[in-house]
């Protein structure tokens, strides 16, 4: 990155330690006010409200939602080619399209595309898996996921600049201060 | 699961001076302890036993054939389906805990509903070995799943059977991915608690490099409620599925509409009995009292109470239907239920599944880990008899009694029926040694939060 001096590694960004959601919140709302774009929230498990402060979006339920109509689609078409086209068979003299018994295995495919979408969709749009990520090298950073919350301004952020981010950062009274190597 | 939920929980659900690493150290170290308790290889040698005799007999069944079994006609359908349909139903408990109650907006869940989705895939497994075996060629299983073939021959999606083929296997998949995705979090916790390197890497493997992030969260917190959103119309259309294999029969006894809420509700009877036969021995083993507290156990009591008394309307409308029918084949299937000759299992049907929950009344006795103990152990008996009343009992004398006959199970039903039960300890038993059996990251949002510190300045 051109903000860092070339003989040290590339910076990932600068990393701030917290040990409540609250000042979490608190940074998170600073840094955006600070006019930071690229800025990331990492706590042990989910607070809410952290995400709107940061701005992320979210499609995973409009992608849910066409999982599942999709799913409706693809098990009602089968059934209908199968027992209407490829393979009508006479059946206790009923029709060949009896469209109330094929309600039920529509309904299941229905369910499980839209919940393969779901769950495959946010793996997707979070990246995972993802085996290595700069966050990692800092080694406070284990404790996200036991009792402590950080908050991280990524060095691709337009207003980065290395001496004043982090005064920025101090200012903000964390536990611990830390630059991510890349 | 979302903070907004968790903010507002009602004292009891979790025991006080806990903090965030409390919880958090607590649940991990039942896993990256170095100590495994002596108990727990006991556990994995009883069970590992069963799993053998469950491998001898589905080989023995696979090469010889299902002769083996005990069905035959007039009772064509024996162990390998009520050991299916009684399985299927422990297994609801579990998505019931982690999807309906999340709707419902029930903080107590969070503690025991990872183990319950757990109970739920083994059960789920153990039930799929059954009908997978009594198609008699289980290496052509893949018939029934439409797929193009040389036969050009296709499903007819008429039938209720193919709708449980539909039904059963998107719940597995369904359960499984709920399962999975709930633990991502708490296996980047035992990523980043773990001392040894391979363990380290083998959890940052199955975690997929989680790393705790606001916009993953955000993202995660919507995926599960939509998972739960989806498992609850799905967990209810399983065992109504499974109950329309009955019902579109026209064996008295099998041919009546109260089945799809009868069974939905037996299974979570049964399956809320189960949750209790497996998380009293572990919360005494592991001391979890502050996590699975005396308020868990209540309700468990009273939904267990609750769905007991659904079970038993639907034992009363049964019989009064029969009786209003004016046919005589309906009328004579409850004669025969109560003074045939399984007359000893129907009264003992309502003995554990009637008459004991109703201890349940007292709060003393839901209080009491004993009782809950017992009354859950009899009406696990109490529902797998229910199933054999409604399967063996109705196909062994029907219209004509010239083909009546009776039903004797073999030890090949019986080894396989002990060995699934085997089967299903034996991955439970590997679940809480290997992964998180208490959601961690969702007991945190249990913790109160307490006010921050003000002005403090940097440490």
């Amino acid at each position: 990155m051109s903000h860092a001096p070339s003989a040290e590694p590339a910076l990932y960004g600068l990393m701030a330690e917290f040990d409540h959601a609250d000042d979490l919140l608190a940074a998170a709302r600073a840094a955006k006010a600070g006019g930071y774009a690229a800025v990331e929230g990492y706590s042990p498990m989910p607070i809410h409200g952290l995400s709107e402060i940061l701005g992320h979006k979210n499609p995973v339920a409009l992608l849910t939602l066409g999982g599942a109509i999709s799913g409706l689609l693809v098990g009602f078409g089968l059934e209908y080619w199968v027992n209407m086209i490829e393979f009508p068979l006479n059946i206790a003299g009923k029709p060949d399209f009896s469209w109330p018994a094929f309600v039920v295995p529509a309904y299941e495919t229905t369910i499980l595309f839209g919940a393969l979408t779901a769950a495959l969709g946010m793996l997707v749009l979070n990246g995972l898996p993802q085996p290595y990520h700069p966050v990692f090298n800092v080694p406070a950073f284990e404790n996200a996921s036991r009792n402590r919350f950080f908050l991280v301004i990524e060095s691709k952020d337009p207003r980065f600049d290395l001496a004043k981010t982090k005064s920025f950062l101090a200012g903000l009274h964390p536990m611990s201060l830390a630059e991510v190597p890349q | 699961m979302s903070k907004k939920t968790t903010d507002v929980q009602p004292p009891g659900l979790i025991g006080p001076g806990h903090s965030l690493a409390s919880v958090t150290d607590k649940i991990a170290d039942m896993v990256l302890t170095k100590r495994t308790p002596l108990g727990w290889w006991f556990a994995v040698l009883v069970t590992g036993t069963f799993v053998g005799i469950l491998g001898f007999t589905i080989v023995n069944v696979f090469f010889r054939g299902i002769g083996l079994w005990g069905p035959n006609n007039p009772v064509g359908w024996g162990f390998d389906i009520i050991n299916f349909v009684w399985w299927i139903g422990i297994g609801h408990a579990g998505t019931l805990i982690s999807a309906i109650l999340l709707l419902l907006n029930q903080g107590w869940r969070t503690s025991i509903n990872r183990a319950a989705e757990a109970m739920t895939i083994f059960a789920v497994m153990c039930a799929g070995m059954y009908p997978l075996m009594h198609t008699g060629r289980p290496w052509l299983a893949f018939w029934m799943l439409p797929l193009p073939n040389s036969m050009g021959m296709w499903q007819n999606f008429r039938s209720p059977l193919i709708w449980d083929v539909f039904a059963v296997s998107t719940y597995a998949t369904v359960s499984m991915v709920f399962w999975y995705v709930g633990m991502i979090p708490d296996m980047a916790t035992l990523r980043d608690r773990a001392r040894n390197i391979w363990v380290k890497r083998a959890y940052g493997a199955l975690c997929l490099g989680w790393r705790n992030a606001a916009s993953h969260w955000d993202r995660y917190e919507i995926a599960s409620l939509l998972l739960a959103g989806l498992s609850t119309p799905l967990v209810v259309s399983v065992h109504t599925v499974v109950s329309f294999d009955f019902a579109a029969g026209i064996i008295p006894g099998w041919h009546t509409t109260i089945f799809p809420p009868y069974f939905v509700a037996g299974a979570i009877f049964a399956g809320f009995a189960m949750v209790l036969t497996l998380m009293l021995p572990i919360r005494a083993w592991y001391r979890l009292e502050d996590f699975i507290t005396e308020r868990h156990l209540q309700n468990m009591g009273k939904v267990m109470l609750a769905t007991g008394l659904i079970v038993a309307y639907g034992y009363a409308i049964e019989a009064f239907t029969a009786w209003y029918s004016g046919s005589p084949y309906e009328s004579y299937m409850i004669t025969n239920r109560l003074s045939g000759p399984y007359k000893y299992e129907y009264w003992s049907l309502m003995l554990c599944n009637i008459l004991i929950p109703q201890v349940l009344w007292s709060k003393r006795a839901r209080s009491s880990v004993w009782v809950l103990f017992g009354v859950s152990m009899a009406i696990n008996v109490g529902m797998w008899l229910e199933r054999f009343v409604i399967i063996v009992m109705s196909l062994h004398r029907d219209y004509l009694p010239s083909s009546w006959g009776m039903y004797h199970p073999t030890r090949y039903d019986w080894g396989m029926f002990l060995g699934t039960i085997g089967f299903f300890t034996f991955a439970f038993t590997l679940f809480v040694r290997f992964l998180p059996a208490i959601a961690i990251f969702e007991m945190r949002g249990l913790v109160p939060r307490g006010p921050a510190r003000p002005g403090k300045g940097t440490h």
